[in-house]
Parts: C-alpha cells; structure tokens; sequence
C-alpha cells in the first residue's frame, strides 16, 4: 500500500514538469496534456505492480511522447508531417529547469479566458496530475461534466492564443492574482465542506496545501505565494476540531483547541512571521496574520481582538471587500462592544454588495446575541438561515436559533414523537 | 453554483401544446435538444431528465416500518414537474438565461432554485 501511495506522490510531483517539457518539445498544449494524462494512468498501473523505473521522469516523457505521437497522427496529413519530424529530433539533452516550467503551466490553466471553475479544473488535471475521475469526485458533479469543463478550457486558451511562455512583467501582477485565487477556491472547496457527504472533498485541501508548496519553491521570494501558504496551513491546522462526530460544524469559539495541529501552526507562524518581515504587505499575509493570532490563543476568551481589529484595518485598505467588512464589524463588537458592531452594521448593510446579504443577518444575530436580545437574535438567526445557499451553515445557523427560541407556550393537542426539544 | 430548472405543466400548457402544428412541436424539441447540447458542451449540465405522465408516480409513506404505496393525489394535481436540468454555473442570472430557453418558459411555466452547497461555512 505504501508503495502504492509513494507511487502515487511522485507521479503527482513529475506530472506538471513532464507536461512542461513535452510542450516543449513538441507544442500544443491541448494534444500533450491529454498524453501526459495518458502516462500518468499507465504509470498509475504499472508502477506499484512492477516498482518504479530507474528514471521515473524518464519514463514518462517517452510514453507521453509516445502518446502525443500517436495522436497527433489523428491529425492532418501536414500535422502529420510535422509531427513525424518532431519525433525524429533528439531529445533535449537538458531540459529547461522545472521549476520554471511549473510556474508557466499553473499562469497557464489559470488563463484570464476561463472562468474560476474551469482554471480550479484544469490547474488540478495539468499540475495536479489529477484524473477526471477524481476531480469530479472531489467536486460532486459527473465525470463528464469535468471532462467538458477541461477540454473546453483548452479549446478556450488555445483561442486566446495563448503560448506556453511567461506572460509579459506587465500581466504577471494579475495573472498571478487569478492563480492565487484559484488555489484558494480549491482550499475552500475542500475545507469548508462539511465531512460525511462530502468526504472526497478533504482530498483538496491537501491538494491546494501541496500546489501552493509548489507553486513557493518557484517563487520562494513572493509574499503572497508565501502568504496564501501560510493562511492554509494555519486555517487547515484547525481541522480536527471543527467537526463533530455526526458532522455537524463547530464555531470557532467552541473548538477544543488541544485537537488544533500544532505542527501546521507552527510552520504557518513561522512562514507568515518571516513573510511580513521581508516582503512587501499583501491580503494573503494579512489574512494569515488574523489566522496566526487565533490558533495563538489559547482559549477563545484569551483572542486577542484588539491585534484582529487592526489587522482587519489594514486589509479593508489593502482589498476592501463585503466580507472583510463584516469580519471587521465583528472584530469591532469583540473591542468595542456589541453596540459598536451593530451601529456600524446597520452603516455597512447600505452597501449594495452586503444589501439583503445573508451573513448580515448571520452578523446581527451574532451581535444582538452577545448584547442579551434573545428574540431578536433568534428572528435574525432563522432569517440567515432561510437565505443562505450553504447547507452546514443553514444547519449551524437553525442550531444557534433553536438555543435562543421562545419557550413553547401553546398546547400541542398531537404531540410529535418524532421531534425531541432541545433548549439550553 | 448549482441550480434547479423546474419545468412544470398544466392543463392550459397541455392544450397549448396539444393545439401545436407538427412543425411548431418539432420546434419545441428542438429547442430542448439545442439546450441540452449547448450545456453539455459548456460543461454546465449535470443531469436532465423529463418525468413520465403523474399518473404514473406512486406516493410512499412507511406505516409501522412498512413502506405503503397508493396512487395518491397525484392524478388529481393540476400542475405538476414535468422535467427538469439539474446545471452548475456561474450566477443565477447566467442559470435564468438558460432556463428561459426552454419553450414552456413562455408560459410562465419554469422556475430556477439555487442548490444548498456542501461547502461555504462561514468562519465567525
């Protein structure tokens, strides 16, 4: 089995650099990542069966190459041509340094030209040497809805014209933007969904954790990349505590901190310590800043609000957004009291983005439930609950109501057995 | 984000439809066709299905452990589902301009439901 797994590790890790490499040698992106697919299943066969070759990356650019051969055979009879003298060639005695390539291929699959869904899809196929298979597993939807989702991406970037080169200093601040977001939508997909129905999902999380590693040893000076990475790190360590056995989600304030990974905390304080001595500020950090100094305390009481407040300050300046601002309302309450929080509330809730917005709901009820207002926390509770589109927060949002709901007065002439009262 | 397409009918649509010329209903198919190739192709379709006639459905309720099935109220419903496509897309505006290609979509007859995620908590 450890076999299997080591196998499979390695695999993954010379996916994106013998993707890059066959490009290289041969063009088109399209035919060679479907080929470099091809050898990755092969190899997925053969190699705990048989051990792994002596020149593991070796093997699989021959077979790939192999593979994109013999598709591009398919083709016309001038590709044909082309592509017969491709192969005659010698191989490049020294192939470009991988890591670059890595980086071209990730700028690649997040292209401006797809949307979030498909760069989320085809970053995990071409750099994540993840089969369809599993990509739609992870992702709750059918193998062929993924495996359109990819091929239209590749028809989409090769519209664009897109090469596989670096884009141009000029691009780079925004195409790594986009590549950036995408990890982090991977991330989210797998952190935030709750286990039990959807256990393949955990999958990403390693994932995203993995690619942004990656993604690091190329740009070891970028401070975001870093960032992002020690967001995860310090979001994911919280893990173990965030679900109950029956799968429901637990609050933060709630957590059994002693089931927090210490290790993952630790590398994350480290990282995002060192991050934000050497590089220019960005929201990635200051989103790992705010996650450092929670897995800080030691209990939910010892937070340190004051240092969240202020750093929510300086990332409502650094990337304004409608969740920042909420958060940072919260921050307010936890300094200021809930008064504060709620007289900015009802400032923000004027924001078009945040008007009718569920979690505005979810931040009031918060608020007025630390300010002692029982029923109108528990109305603004079941209203979140009504509007929100995620199930484990409805489920958590009906949970916090139902602690906070009016004793039951009436007189039920046909009392349901099948409904127990629970009420703290 | 996935959503529900809805597609119900009446007796109004039915006669509507019964009252179609062979083209006009050819039309109508070929609409729905067009649609299912068109989100096949852009990786939005999850699944499609159209429902057999309710007369045909069986209502189940499980008594003292035994699950029971009777014909039900069914028959009797005046609109009931006919069909529907289960797409995963970017907005709900993107999900409605899909939806209001489908031909019963001009009698007022589909109705688009956004699909609870798994994922999503917020962190508080």
């Amino acid at each position: 089995m450890t076999g299997a797994a080591e196998a499979e590790n390695l695999i993954r890790e010379l996916a994106p650099q013998v993707l890059g490499i066959l490009v290289r040698r041969h063009g088109g992106f399209e035919a060679c990542e479907d080929a470099v697919q091809e050898a990755l299943l092969a190899a997925a066969l053969q190699w705990p069966a048989e051990g792994v070759p002596a020149n593991p990356k070796g093997w699989l650019i021959t077979v790939a190459s192999r593979r994109r051969i013999e598709l591009s055979r398919n083709e016309t009879a001038r590709r044909r041509r082309e592509q017969a003298a491709a192969a005659l060639a010698p191989p490049d005695p020294e192939p470009a340094p991988a890591t670059d390539d890595t980086l071209t291929l990730f700028l690649l699959c997040c292209h401006p030209s797809l949307t979030p869904v498909s760069q989320v899809a085809l970053t995990l196929r071409a750099v994540g040497g993840l089969s369809t298979v599993e990509i739609a597993r992870a992702f709750l939807v059918p193998e062929a809805t993924v495996a359109q989702r990819i091929s239209r991406a590749k028809q989409r970037i090769k519209a664009s014209g897109a090469e596989f080169q670096m884009p141009p200093q000029a691009e780079l601040p925004q195409r790594m933007d986009a590549l950036l977001h995408a990890l982090y939508l991977i991330f989210n997909e797998g952190y935030t969904a709750s286990s039990g129905s959807a256990l393949h999902r955990s999958g990403l999380v390693a994932e995203a954790i993995r690619l942004t590693r990656q993604l690091r040893r190329a740009l070891p000076e970028d401070g975001e990349v870093a960032g992002l990475l020690a967001l995860m790190l310090l979001t994911d360590a919280r893990r173990p505590a965030r679900t109950r056995a029956d799968g429901t989600l637990v609050p933060l304030a709630e957590q059994d901190r002693g089931r927090w990974d210490a290790r993952a905390i630790a590398e994350g304080t480290a990282l995002i310590t060192a991050t934000l001595a050497t590089a220019p500020i960005g929201p990635y950090q200051l989103q790992a800043a705010i996650a450092a100094v929670h897995d800080e305390a030691a209990c939910y009481a010892d937070t340190d609000w004051r240092q969240i407040l202020g750093l929510y300050d300086l990332l409502h300046l650094a990337a304004p957004g409608p969740m920042v601002t909420l958060n940072r309302i919260v921050a307010t309450a936890m300094v200021r009291g809930p008064r504060t929080g709620l007289r900015q509330l009802a400032v923000a809730e004027a924001d078009p983005a945040l008007a009718g917005h569920h979690r505005v709901d979810a931040v009031r009820a918060h608020l007025l439930e630390m300010a002692g207002d029982r029923p109108a926390a528990h109305a603004h509770y079941r209203l979140a609950a009504r509007r929100t589109l995620s199930l484990p927060e409805q489920r958590y949002l009906e949970a916090r109501a139902a602690r906070l709901a009016p004793p039951v007065t009436c007189t039920d002439p046909e009392p349901d057995p099948g409904r127990s009262q629970q009420r703290s | 984000m996935k959503f529900l397409i809805l597609i119900y009918s009446n007796p109004v649509s039915r006669q509507i439809w019964d009252g179609l010329s062979e083209e006009q209903r050819a039309g109508g198919w070929r609409a729905y066709t067009e649609l299912n190739e068109d989100l096949a192709a852009s990786g939005e379709m999850i699944v499609s299905e159209a429902l057999a006639d309710p007369s045909l459905g069986k209502r189940v309720s499980v008594r003292e452990g035994k699950a029971m099935t009777s014909d039900g109220p069914f028959a009797e419903v005046k609109e009931h589902l006919a069909g529907f496509f289960l797409i995963e897309c970017e907005s709900i505006e993107r999900a409605v301009s899909r939806a209001a290609r489908i031909p019963e979509a001009a009698y007022g007859l589909v109705e688009v439901r956004p699909v609870l995620d798994v994922s999503g908590m917020m962190e508080m």
